[in-house]
């Protein structure tokens, strides 16, 4: 019987014969912390008497959730995370490097076919580099970080198919948001997903992060995708190490195969307060929207913030609104002031806040107000999530959240391209 | 091992999302998790702290847990008295966060459960006796390395013995 990507990855990574159901100890490529979770990792390594981690060159920690400090509660464990890096000489991204997903890939610390852990759910978004990451709490990061190892039950896999032309105004927010909407938040708990089609060849490697970002909006462990030449071309470019490409055997065994037409489809919207309540952006258009937000590691790359400056070039943020931008990186950002992206979106009257996950954890940088409707290019919508419960969350494509800006409430990207 | 509490149940059944069990704007500036633990389920339920008495279960539906990786969530519901959480179904880094931390997280047929009913968690026999309307219910089984975790007190206790992994 063949195997899958995941239990090929998970397989190589374990010596053993790994199959869906099984449960093996495996060996790590590399892993990472962030602010919000690698406190309680110092604390779980400390509690198990650890000294030293297996190998300094394979952790990095990043302070992006809550960057720049935005009050002594939070300055007290980004000390605790500078004193634990400098100790064990682990990479450590501090404040303005820009969110622990983009800096991940763009640093060149992952490659296909690696087998990767982050204290951070949306690990799950280097599988559009053919990498097996997946989100895990901060004890099992700790445990990681001692041994090199870390136990996985191994994945049945769902097989999604996206097939067709992408019509104008449509981006991979919408290819991702339509899944989720279909098979609701945990219509893929404890499975790997496959992403494959014409549709996903022809986008772009910014474009097929936002995808595999979102598989955990399923429940999904991973959104793997195959390691074609444009993927292999970008890894060359950022990263010094030999990528070991997986594909799928021809005989492996899927749970479930889902094909999606995207020729039909119009711009979608995540309604509050979950990210499977997913409507044509036609069902909400005209919800008056007090703030947007272009940014976080599933919309802050450089061609999204492009996406969104076409739209608003030469036009202006609706005074009834505010529109904060955070790019997901650094990097991005320097590419982006080279381009006159930036300079585009500051006169159209975007705030910039510093490369990070920006207000979309709701510590800092843009918490809305009592009864506000938020439009944003994040992968979460729960009530509270932006640091009010009472606030409401729509979640779209950047292009959805420019066209909103000008208008002051939602508006369809279409009218605009 | 055999627990028992009360139930309690929530505004919403299904998809208890992280955080609703503890906010991100507690979980980044409070390291201690006794004080964390007083803002569990704020947002969606601000009494539910305070009618909690020690050794209660959490009781609710499908996709217990679902969202980030916050380990704060469980963490809190542990530091809160919390003895189990009980559910249709859970989301999956939530689900080994508890077995990292000792706390049982259980996957049961739950619709028959009402707020304050009166359980005995039975994980030997992989049974819940509903005391209050005298009925029982199996759990799903747990798997032997979730057994593993528990017997050792999770994850940190586990590395403690073993010095690493023997699962």
């Amino acid at each position: 019987m063949g195997k899958t990507i995941a239990e090929k990855i998970l397989s190589v990574h374990s010596g053993q014969d790994a199959k869906a159901g099984d449960i093996v100890i495996a060996d790590l490529d590399f892993m990472i912390g962030q602010d919000g979770t690698s406190g309680v990792a110092i604390d779980s390594f400390r509690k198990m008497n650890a000294k030293k981690v297996f190998d300094p060159k394979k952790i990095a920690i990043i302070i992006d959730h809550s960057s720049p400090s935005p009050n002594e509660g939070v300055s007290a464990i980004h000390k605790k995370i500078r004193e634990f890096a400098k100790e064990q000489a682990i990479t450590l991204y501090d404040i303005g490097c820009g969110v622990c997903h983009q800096l991940t890939p763009e640093q060149g610390h992952v490659v296909p076919g690696d087998l990767v852990i982050g204290a951070d759910s949306h690990t799950c978004t280097y599988g559009a580099i053919n990498v097996f990451s997946t989100g895990i709490g901060s004890t099992d990061l700790a445990a990681g970080m001692i041994s090199g190892k870390l136990w996985f039950k191994v994945p049945e896999t769902m097989k999604v198919v996206y097939k067709g032309k992408m019509p104008k105004g449509l981006y991979s927010k919408d290819l991702i948001l339509n899944l989720i909407g279909k098979i609701g938040s945990d219509g893929a708990t404890y499975m790997a997903l496959e992403f494959y089609g014409e549709t996903i060849e022809n986008l772009s490697i910014d474009a097929r992060f936002t995808i595999s970002n979102m598989a955990i909006e399923c429940g999904a462990k991973v959104g793997l995708m195959l390691a074609d030449k444009k993927v292999l071309d970008w890894v060359k470019i950022h990263s010094k190490r030999k990528p070991n490409p997986v594909e799928p055997d021809k005989d492996a065994v899927y749970s479930k195969t889902i094909e999606i037409d995207v020729s039909m489809l119009e711009p979608l919207i995540a309604k509050p307060h979950t990210v499977d309540n997913v409507c044509p952006v036609s069902e909400v258009i005209g919800t008056p929207i007090q703030q947007g937000y272009i940014g976080t590691c599933t919309n802050g790359r450089v061609e999204d913030l492009r996406i969104a400056a076409s739209i608003l070039k030469g036009k202006q943020v609706n005074p009834e609104t505010r529109l904060i931008v955070a790019p997901a990186s650094k990097q991005i950002l320097m590419e982006a002031m080279k381009e006159g992206i930036v300079q585009t979106l500051l006169e159209a009257g975007a705030v910039f806040v510093t490369p990070g996950c920006g207000p979309c954890v709701g510590t800092h940088n843009g918490v809305p107000s009592d009864g506000e409707n938020v439009i944003s290019t994040a992968n979460r919508n729960f009530k509270g999530r932006m640091g009010n419960p009472n606030a409401f969350i729509y979640l779209a494509s950047p292009a959805t959240v420019a066209a909103s800006m000008i208008e002051g409430k939602i508006a369809d990207p279409r009218k605009y391209l | 091992m055999k627990l028992t509490g009360k139930a309690r149940r929530l505004p919403q059944n299904d998809n208890i999302n992280t955080d609703y069990i503890i906010s991100g704007r507690y979980k980044f500036k409070i390291q201690d998790p006794a004080e964390l633990a007083k803002h569990v389920m704020e947002d969606i339920d601000p009494n539910f702290y305070s009618r909690l008495q020690k050794g209660d279960f959490i009781v609710a539906g499908k996709n217990f847990g679902c969202g980030s990786s916050r380990e704060q969530a469980p963490q809190a519901i542990k530091y809160a008295g919390i003895s189990a959480v009980i559910a249709k179904s859970f989301a999956r880094i939530f689900y080994r966060n508890c077995y990292n931390l000792g706390l049982p997280a259980i996957e049961a047929e739950t619709d028959g459960i009402d707020e304050g009913d009166e359980l005995e968690l039975d994980l030997d026999h992989g049974i819940i006796k509903n005391k209050t309307k005298n009925r029982e219910m199996k759990i799903s089984p747990l798997s032997p390395t979730m057994q593993v975790l528990l017997k050792d007190g999770g994850l940190v206790e586990h590395f403690k013995k073993h010095g690493g992994f023997k699962l």
